[in-house]
């Protein structure tokens, strides 16, 4: 390379050692400017759970994210033979034990003051979808598990509320409201996103939400919330309980 | 008489400088979310020679119950990473800087002499421009890991919107797999190259801040011994 010969120079002693500590100036204030950076990163308040910056990011990833969201894309599927026997059971929020399945309705509330009660055998009665997917957790594990239920955007049609899908959101919470997600509705309208009642061929056993929990495989398992007790409308984000403790609202794949 | 000779572009520190607390900042994020399911290991069958990672290791750097933190800074940091590497490639291409960096045919022979002569065994080190042939190998496959480290990454981040590219990289669970060797390579390089930038002494590592190597001008040349080339037009 020609150019570097062009911009050799002859310099004296003072001259080398004036120009490398200008350059080490720059680089120590540099270094300074990342320090101070990350401090005030660690002194910004809090935003549920994360540093209010932090928070942020997650808002524009979602942002950027959702907004490439295809809810007609698939998720993986996998022959039977692939699902696990033994699934996992992670986390038992809302999860009480002063609950009786047989008197359990969910409450469907299509706007402040007009809940419907919708029984198990209302849910059976529509048309049944069975998924086997990759069950992702946000810790990092995952596992091929087989789930069957009724398509959420089913579940809408045959209900006649499909107008309900103009909201933004869908808020769901466990009976006694000790856990409780928010989801975009494009997930929700996703053809594999079940009001689930069944767990490898068999009625859903009670450690995994029976007698309805969400199946939602575009998003990590925080949101496939166990024993749905409300289900909402909102084009406000409806409250979500991982999300209050520092995590990704979204957390979608 | 001396002369200063020009080495590393602005840009090249300013894209190295940068990168170095974006990469810390990634694997130390990495680490709190990998511990929350932390089940790689060395060995074999139900024998362990190693676990990633041990308690003692997890205490030492506070590092346990961190997950949602973890995922905050990562998926911030990524940006930063991302972006500071897409433009130091491009620069290297667009400058022709790439030509100092990339191996060429000569190169893995010629690292394997200058390993020799590292390790102090009887070799004698082949010419050499700005980077020898085991920096050349080193830096570009830096860069190969850095596509690595953000393709798998995407792939575990999201699997469903880039399913193509998770199938691509072995699957979900393989593309986190190497995702964490990746990092285990990122954390090799860092120590060779603290221990190889010790080594080489203090006018190299000047060099990466001010950009300058200082050349004595062999003139006369008969009352002067012969200078170690450094010269970049050799090339």
């Amino acid at each position: 390379m020609e150019e570097h010969k062009h911009n050799d120079e002859v310099v004296s002693d003072r001259q080398i050692r004036r120009r490398t500590i200008l350059s080490f100036i720059g680089f120590f204030v540099f270094i300074g400017v990342g320090f101070l950076a990350f401090r005030w990163l660690y002194h910004t308040p809090d935003a549920a759970g994360v540093h209010a910056p932090l928070r942020k990011g997650y808002e524009v990833n979602e942002k950027i994210f959702g907004s490439t969201f295809n809810k007609n894309k698939l998720v993986k599927t996998y022959p039977l033979s692939a699902a696990v026997k033994n699934v996992r059971v992670n986390g038992d929020v809302g999860m009480g034990n002063d609950f009786d399945v047989s008197t359990w309705r969910m409450h469907l509330v299509r706007k402040p003051g007009d809940t419907l009660l919708i029984s198990l055998a209302d849910i059976k009665a529509l048309p049944k979808t069975e998924v086997i997917f990759d069950f992702k957790c946000i810790e990092g594990w995952s596992q091929v598990t087989h789930w069957g239920g009724v398509r959420f955007s089913d579940f809408l049609a045959k209900n006649g509320i499909t107008d309900l899908a103009a909201f933004k959101y869908v808020g769901l919470q466990t009976p006694d409201k000790q856990y409780y997600v928010g989801i975009d509705m494009s997930s929700m309208m996703q053809p594999q996103t079940l009001l689930c009642y069944e767990m490898n061929g068999k009625p859903l056993p009670y450690d995994q939400g029976a007698p309805l929990r969400l199946i939602i495989p575009v998003k990590y398992g925080i949101k496939h919330l166990k024993r749905i007790g409300y289900l909402f409308f909102s084009n406000q984000k409806p409250p979500d309980y991982w999300a209050e403790r520092g995590y990704d609202y979204y957390s979608g794949h | 008489m001396k002369r200063i000779v020009k080495k590393h572009p602005l840009a090249i520190r300013w894209f190295h400088w940068v990168n170095f607390p974006v990469l810390a900042m990634m694997v130390w994020s990495g680490l709190l979310i990998y511990w929350a399911n932390d089940i790689y290991k060395v060995g074999w069958g139900d024998r362990t020679v190693l676990h990633f990672f041990p308690d003692s290791f997890y205490k030492a750097f506070n590092i346990s119950g961190r997950l949602a933190e973890g995922m905050a800074l990562h998926f911030v940091f990524m940006w930063l990473f991302f972006i500071n590497g897409f433009l130091y490639v491009l620069y290297t291409i667009i400058s022709g800087e790439w030509r100092y960096l990339w191996p060429d045919r000569r190169s893995f022979k010629e690292a394997i002499e200058v390993l020799l002569h590292d390790l102090h065994l009887p070799k004698t080190l082949p010419p050499q421009s700005k980077y020898n042939a085991a920096q050349r190998i080193a830096y570009s496959a830096i860069i190969v890991m850095g596509f690595g480290s953000v393709a798998t990454g995407l792939s575990i981040y999201k699997p469903v919107q880039f399913g193509w590219l998770c199938t691509l990289c072995g699957g979900y669970e393989v593309a986190r797999i190497i995702h964490f060797i990746l990092t285990l390579g990122y954390s090799v390089f860092f120590v060779i190259h603290i221990v190889q930038v010790v080594l080489a002494g203090w006018a190299n590592f000047r060099s990466m801040v001010t950009g300058f190597d200082v050349e004595q001008i062999p003139l006369p040349p008969a009352e002067l011994p012969v200078i170690k080339e450094v010269d970049p037009q050799n090339s």
